[in-house]
């Protein structure tokens, strides 16, 4: 019954995988106890793949791709079982020097906040030249004209004028525009978009979502791509993982999962969007809230809000086993159908 | 139909001085509002959306006396809200209450909620702190908060609850108006449809007017019965929520509703989400405000743009400018108009 998610998902490409999280769990001491913000967690990331990771506030989705880069504030968390393999190699192995060269080069983080993610007293261009030559021997003349070429293939009209700006003088999609340029201006293996799109318009995001997809299956960058956003997800990503109370509850193609969700989180929450219902009509909550991960329930973290919970569900916490083209961590997936189907959402 | 309007504005305009000149003076003015004309019902909900910086904020700041306005007037109930003056411009501004975005911030930390909640009818002054404990655990069991919260601190709270808490304040001045800005979109989708389905109900108990402010538009659909698309300080479109979202004639709106992001279809490509920058609002453009990235742009589009009823009712019936808001479908194209695209 227990079957490893690699060996049902292999990526497709002969190359090896970008980023191995296997059996990872991750806690923050606190003095009240440690929180459990990661239990059990295992993803594989392929060559060239896109791949999206879903889930509500404080589910881990942003913890388990800053463990994987080790951006968490070192002495602060303890990895208490798993392991990580970024690009084969074992990022908690790496010493300081060896994590710099790895970020940026390897793999480049595109944040949320794009303020917050550039320096303010440093102009555009000096910023984005310093991350090139800090990973490439190129000249500064020969750097200047890598930006100033990706930061045209980011569509911006003039890269001269950007170049020579302070981040503050930029809106905010320009500058989310050229954190990615940034992030793709060493040519990394892995981009991790942390809700890259969050704080913007729509108009701006179909941008960004747009950019960021056509140059990444240009280059044959794998992509993490994390959100809250379902619909976002279902249009940028080839396979997606939800993610519940630090647990991956789901995984699989987006379209075999979304169309026929098994786990009832993942339905809960498909069924949460106005999209899908009349005009007026009462939305679907989920009730009651996530556990808290200082104690969290026995068995299966969602099977207090769960309708179809058991005893099963009580006494141990389910493990990934095979849906229909997908995984899911669900005792009751046999006898759960899967309520919600895309087809009827587009009704 | 035939019900008098709840909320009537007409021709708001705010312009934000920009000192610069001699002695901090004005050399320019910030656009944020430009002439806007709306009409709410009693019981009616109206959504505006629109990118940031397109005024709808400034544009429901402006209605409840939040920013000072330039030109034109909001109606409440019949009374001229900005001429009115000292206890009767309270009153009038108690019917109208409003659900900020973040109830992190929007709430003072130090007070218990109780206190929280009955903070409008504190300043309003005339009860006693037993009546004004008695009626925040009325507005909090309205709510869905369970007594025993009502001593509680906010930061004791999830964001679903803390805006439980903002709502309950709200209607404590029992409003025939709630001015809701974003609220939700600070929260997760399971406890923004909790949100969502607790507004709804207390629209059906008190018969409550909502003036929405989203840039979720399937929110909007689900949420509102009317809707209006900001562009640069003006309502570029509006009409029933259903229709204008579902087949929008203005192509701003068409620009927009193809760039939301949705289950139902794949990523737009580069050429259908290439709309560019907001244009400057210091200056505005002449003629048409979308002009200058409207794909449709033709003759004709030079010229200043009204806010003209389309469809079945199209033509020449001349209405009285309270009545502009509240016509079934109106859009500020020629080209729309005419059925060119």
């Amino acid at each position: 019954m227990m079957v490893a998610a690699s060996e049902i998902l292999k990526p497709t490409g002969q190359k090896p995988a970008a980023l191995t999280i296997d059996g990872l769990s991750l806690e923050f001491p606190t003095y009240a106890g440690a929180i459990k913000a990661l239990d059990d967690v295992t993803i594989e990331i392929g060559a060239s793949e896109i791949v999206g990771l879903v889930g509500e506030s404080g589910c881990g989705k942003s913890v388990t791709t800053m463990a994987a880069t080790r951006l968490l504030p070192e002495g602060r968390y303890r990895v208490t079982a798993g392991s990580i393999r970024l690009f084969g190699r074992d990022p908690f192995a790496m010493d300081e020097t060896e994590l710099q060269d790895v970020r940026g080069k390897l793999v480049s983080t595109i944040f949320q906040e794009p303020m917050s993610a550039l320096n303010p007293t440093i102009r555009i261009g000096r910023q984005l030249v310093g991350v090139i030559q800090r990973h490439e021997a190129v000249s500064e003349a020969e750097a200047e004209r890598t930006a100033r070429g990706i930061l045209k293939d980011m569509l911006i009209a003039e890269p001269e004028r950007i170049m020579r700006a302070y981040p503050f003088e930029l809106s905010g999609g320009m500058r989310q525009r050229v954190l990615i340029a940034m992030a793709f201006s060493c040519n990394p293996g892995l981009i991790i978009a942390d809700e890259p799109t969050t704080a913007l318009d729509v108009t701006v995001q179909a941008v960004i979502l747009r950019l960021i997809l056509d140059r990444a299956k240009r280059t044959g960058t794998s992509v993490v791509f994390i959100s809250h956003n379902i619909a976002v997800v279902s249009q940028l990503c080839d396979r997606l993982y939800v993610m519940y109370a630090g647990r991956i509850v789901e995984s699989g193609p987006t379209r075999a999962v979304l169309e026929a969700p098994q786990h009832p989180y993942t339905q809960a929450l498909l069924r949460c969007l106005p999209e899908r219902v009349e005009p007026k009509a009462e939305l679907e909550a989920i009730p009651g809230t996530v556990p808290n991960l200082l104690d969290p329930p026995p068995g299966c973290f969602y099977r207090p809000r769960c309708p179809e919970a058991n005893d099963q569900c009580f006494a141990k916490p389910p493990s990934m086993a095979p849906a229909p083209d997908h995984i899911v961590a669900c005792w009751r997936r046999e006898t759960i159908q899967p309520s919600i189907k895309a087809s009827e959402a587009t009704q | 139909m035939t019900t008098a309007p709840l909320l009537n504005v007409e021709d708001l305009t705010v312009n934000f001085p920009i000192p610069g000149g001699w002695f901090g003076r004005a050399t320019s003015h910030v656009h944020a509002v430009n002439k806007v004309d709306l009409t709410i019902r009693p019981g009616e909900s109206l959504g505006i959306v629109g990118e940031s910086g397109c005024g709808k904020s400034t544009l429901v700041q402006a209605i409840i006396g939040l920013v000072e306005r330039s030109s034109g007037k909001v109606v409440i109930d019949g009374q001229d809200f900005h001429e009115a003056r000292g206890r009767r411009k309270r009153e009038i501004r108690q019917q109208m209450q409003i659900v900020f975005q973040d109830p992190q911030s929007s709430l003072d930390p130090r007070l218990p909620v109780w206190r929280l909640i009955t903070e409008p009818l504190h300043v309003r002054g005339g009860m006693s702190k037993a009546a004004l404990r008695a009626r925040a655990a009325e507005l909090a069991a309205s709510v869905g908060l369970r007594p025993e919260h009502l001593d509680r601190r906010p930061y004791e709270f999830s964001g679903g609850q803390r805006q439980r808490i903002a709502v309950a304040r709200a209607i404590s001045t029992d409003p025939d108006l709630l001015i809701l800005d974003e609220p939700t979109s600070a929260l997760d989708v399971s406890v923004q449809a909790q949100i969502i389905n607790l507004l709804l109900k207390l629209q059906r108990e008190l018969g409550l007017a909502y003036l929405m402010i989203s840039h979720d538009v399937s929110l909007v659909r689900h949420f509102c019965d009317r809707v209006a698309v900001m562009y640069l300080g003006q309502i570029v479109e509006a009409g029933p929520a259903v229709q204008v979202l579902d087949s929008p004639a203005h192509p701003y709106t068409r620009t927009l509703l193809a760039t939301v992001p949705s289950l139902k279809h794949p990523l737009p490509e580069l050429a259908a989400t290439r709309v560019g920058e907001l244009p400057n609002n210091r200056i505005l453009p002449t003629g048409c405000y979308y002009r200058d990235r409207c794909s449709f742009a033709a003759a004709g589009c030079d010229r200043l743009q009204p806010l003209v009823e389309f469809g079945d009712r199209a033509g020449t019936v001349s209405m009285s400018p309270p009545d502009k808001a509240a016509w079934p479908r109106s859009v500020r194209c020629h080209r729309a108009q005419a059925g060119d695209i």
